[in-house]
């Protein structure tokens, strides 16, 4: 008998077992059954914002009661039953779409997406402000997540934007670009160029690699980690390449008998 | 001094009681918002300079006191004069002298401030004989313009606190939570849900820490039950948490309140100090070792903060959105805490509940809706106001009996009953008993308990929009169908009503509708098409007049109708030709006036001010 308690649901009609505190969409997603997510990162709290995951559930004690819910955020039961594309989820789905649609008709994404499901143009009114947001918010918990809170949301219903205090640069922007990269729709864009990233009106001066001298980070960033993590700075100066040619480098060294003694790993 | 025990508590409650029969004739004047804006202070003061100058209150043992809502706003300011209930209606204050010679000083009725039925015409002289307060059963505001909000003496005198005194002393948490499951109280915010299962839900979920809290967000437009209980009777909602408190195993808890409620907020807080300083609150309450404390959280103004999750996340300092609710609020409310959230009218209900016990209350209303609730009365009715009837009475009941029927005597079209996400209903459904499953059923809701009649000359189509554009301003903006959804539908009737429908947009309003309903992340968003799919239900013909014939019979979409002055019933008066803003209306006195259709702007001045109904729609 094993300690952990197992949860028994159908998906589709296949059976499965989960650990009790995974949600559909975990368990759907390990066994390999699509379900479509624009909002979703599995690094961060489920919110149920857009509505794409949504899945059919029933249960044979709930008298025939079923209804749609958001497989990532509804919580595995015993005996649960999941349907993730019947016709009453395609059809919420579309819908969905096409008012993604709607609001973003310029967004390579949601148009991509949108065609997979049968929409190839919106039915209803389109947005006459241009923007490929959607409004997931991933940028927004990201941010709070990464412990900086530099972004938030402002206005609410279809007024609702991300935003920055007061429309000026975000003084708790660390430059990590986290937003930009998370983003799904890839609304949100960063440059770096001479050795300076561009991103929400900042240009923060980046720190070099110390081997190669690529830029790795802004100075600002840097001084968050190091904080944060109480690691030395020169933990987070080499960049990604150098950093595994490092490794491969001391490994090699490590083998060598002789050299036993004089490794020192860095960090 | 804080009271130590159920017994002191009666001695207080004596002795409050005598104290208040040395007052043989007491004024009171309503001081509720409605009352507050019609004068009722300057009136207050015309009183009480009367009794200072005059030293009436020796002559007469004379007490003067501000009181909460009457209810009856149509008709403010309001003085009642008891012991004789003696109701005086629209006072102004040059009218005080008169009643302090005539009524104070000799017993005389002043006859033209009397109330006027106006289907008979008769002055009544009782506040118990007029129609609008005899069909009415008061629970939840039973002391409501009886009291004076801001005096705790005068809530102990009621026998207020005993309740408390009753649950804490003489029965355990779980008998009260047995009592108030036994009395099939539902929850009186929206969602009806049996508040004895929710506390128990919240008692038995394993936890260091519970949190009792009320729901006071009203936001409904047109809504003020909970306004008035707040700002009428306090205490009533404090005594009725603190039941809570004791019943779940709570020991901290919070009123969120509309900021835009300045006096309930105040009243509020009056009674919080007060309840403390008495030991009803806080630590050691009644000397029983059990502790809870309220404190208040201000609502910034958005209409979602009253959904619970949302309410929860506002009152934690967050953003106030919604969450899926998949693990309810009872079992991870506040701060992750079992929390019992219930508005202020089911708070009210709870201290009569425990004192006069759960079978009388379970034996008022209907089975599955029990007790009675509180309504605002408002629209195209003759009596607008604040009213409580036993669930179960007929919207006829309260629109023709209470209400005193539609104003002019017009045509009546429809009630909407339930908020801005509620339903229009249809004279075929007058004779609905209400109650929370009825109203569901036939595609409305009980909602907080708006109430708003229509005439004729509403139209159905254009209400809709009305209430979809609120619901489009109060959406959160978190889920895609709700403002996205809600925002396209909004769209589609605003161009039904320009007459720019098309064929097939009622079928496109059906769809998005179902998804929407559907899909949707919390309550606003899930009931957000029912105002449209209500009218769709009951008014479909008015939708096809609008899309296929590009007319609106009720005449309010300005570009699909026409003024035309009727041969046969104007008189020429010439009252039109004053009324209209833009002098297309020409036609000589006593003879018949036409409107000239080009330079008219459909405003309907001219149709509100014709006393014979001459003015028609095309």
């Amino acid at each position: 008998m094993t300690t952990e308690q197992t949860i028994n649901i159908e998906i589709d009609g296949r059976f499965f077992q989960a650990r009790p505190e995974m949600t559909i969409l975990e368990v759907a997603r390990r066994e390999g059954i699509p379900i479509p997510t624009l909002c979703h990162h599995d690094a961060l709290e489920p919110v149920g914002a857009c509505r794409l995951c949504l899945v059919e559930i029933s249960h044979p004690n709930w008298k025939g009661w079923k209804g749609l819910v958001t497989a990532c955020l509804y919580p595995v039961e015993e005996g649960l039953r999941v349907s993730t594309g019947n016709e009453e989820v395609r059809k919420a789905r579309r819908t969905v779409l096409d008012l993604l649609l709607a609001r973003c008709p310029t967004s390579a994404v949601i148009r991509k997406l949108a065609a997979e499901h049968g929409v190839t143009a919106t039915s209803y009114k389109e947005n006459e402000v241009e923007t490929t947001c959607i409004l997931c918010g991933l940028c927004v918990r990201v941010c709070a997540e990464k412990g900086c809170n530099a972004i938030g949301t402002s206005g609410r219903g279809i007024e609702k934007a991300i935003s920055i205090p007061f429309k000026q640069p975000p003084p708790d922007c660390i430059g990590c670009a986290s937003c930009a990269h998370i983003c799904p729709t890839d609304t949100i864009r960063y440059r770096d160029e001479d050795g300076v990233r561009k991103i929400w009106g900042h240009s923060f001066p980046m720190v070099k690699c110390t081997s190669c001298g690529q830029p790795i980070m802004p100075e600002k960033q840097l001084e968050f980690e190091v904080a944060k993590s109480g690691l030395s700075a020169e933990y987070f100066q080499t960049c990604p390449a150098c950093s595994r040619k490092k490794t491969v480098t001391t490994i090699r060294t490590a083998f060598d008998m002789s050299a036993i003694e004089s490794v020192e790993v860095s960090g | 001094m804080p009271i130590k025990s159920m017994k002191s508590l009666e001695t207080a409650a004596k002795k409050a009681r005598s104290e208040r029969e040395k007052i043989k004739t007491e004024v009171l004047i309503c001081a509720g918002t409605g009352c507050l804006a019609n004068g009722s202070l300057a009136v207050t003061e015309a009183f009480e300079k009367a009794v200072r100058e005059q030293k009436l209150d020796v002559e007469l043992a004379l007490g003067v006191k501000t009181t909460g809502c009457h209810g009856f706003c149509e008709k403010g300011p309001l003085v009642v004069i008891q012991p004789k209930g003696i109701f005086y209606n629209r006072v102004k204050p040059k009218d005080v002298e008169d009643i302090v010679e005539k009524t104070l000083k000799k017993g005389e009725i002043v006859e033209r401030l009397l109330y006027r039925n106006p289907n008979t015409k008769e002055r009544i002289e009782q506040y118990t004989a007029i129609p609008f307060y005899s069909k009415q059963l008061r629970i939840a505001l039973r002391n409501i313009g009886k009291i004076d909000p801001g005096n705790i003496e005068d809530y102990i005198a009621v026998g207020g606190y005993l309740g408390l005194a009753k649950a804490l002393t003489k029965m355990k948490p779980e008998e009260v939570v047995d009592a108030v499951t036994a009395s099939g109280l539902r929850g009186r915010g929206g969602g009806g849900f049996p508040a004895g299962r929710k506390w128990k839900t919240c008692r038995d979920a394993p936890a260091d820490t519970r949190y009792v809290l009320c729901n006071a967000d009203e936001g409904d437009p047109g809504a003020f039950m909970d306004r008035s209980i707040c700002e009428g009777d306090p205490h009533t909602v404090l005594e009725g948490m603190v039941i809570g408190a004791w019943a779940v195993g709570a020991s901290k808890g919070y009123i969120y309140v509309r900021e835009e409620y300045p006096l309930a907020v105040k009243h509020l807080e009056q009674a919080i100090a007060q309840a403390r300083e008495h030991g009803f609150l806080g630590e050691n309450i009644l000397g029983t070792g059990f502790s809870y404390d309220i404190h208040i959280a201000r609502g910034g103004g958005a209409f979602v903060c009253g959904e619970s999750s949302a309410l929860m996340k506002s009152v934690a300092g967050e953003v106030g959105e919604p969450r899926a609710k998949y693990v309810h609020s009872v079992v991870r409310g506040l701060h992750d805490k079992p929390t019992v959230l219930n508005n202020v009218e089911t708070w009210a209900n709870v201290p009569w509940i425990i004192t006069e016990g759960a079978d009388k209350f379970a034996a008022l209303g209907t089975k599955k809706s029990t007790g009675t609730k509180a309504f605002s009365l408002v629209g195209k009715v003759k009596n607008t106001g604040l009213v409580e009837v036993p669930m179960g009475i007929t919207l006829r009941e309260i629109i023709f009996d209470i209400g005193g029927g539609i104003i002019g005597d017009r045509p009546f079209k429809a009630v909407q009953t339930g908020g801005p996400s509620g339903g229009c209903l249809p004279e075929s459904m007058l004779d609905l008993p209400v109650d929370f499953d009825g109203l569901t059923e036939v595609g409305s809701m009980m909602g907080s308990g708006g109430m708003i009649v229509m005439d004729d000359h509403t139209c159905m189509v254009d209400t809709a929009r009305y209430f979809l554009a609120f619901l489009v301003d109060e959406s959160c903006g978190k889920c895609v169908p709700c403002r996205e959804g809600v925002h396209q539908l909004h769209g589609i009737l605003e161009a039904i009503c320009r007459g720019e429908g098309r064929p097939g947009d009622v079928e496109k309003i059906e769809q998005l509708s179902d998804t929407i309903v559907k899909a949707s992340l919390c309550a606003l968003g899930k009931s957000a098409p029912n105002p449209v799919l209500s009218t769709l239900r009951y008014f479909r013909d008015e939708y096809e007049a609008h899309i296929n014939d590009r007319k609106c019979a009720a005449g309010v979409c300005r570009n699909l109708f026409t003024f035309r002055i009727s041969k046969e019933k104007c008189i020429g008066c010439g009252a039109c030709v004053k009324a209209c803003p833009v002098d297309c209306i020409v036609g000589e006195l006593k003879k018949l006036h036409t409107i000239d259709a080009d330079k008219c702007t459909r405003c309907g001045a001219c149709r509100n001010v014709c006393r014979y109904d001459a003015v028609d729609v095309e």
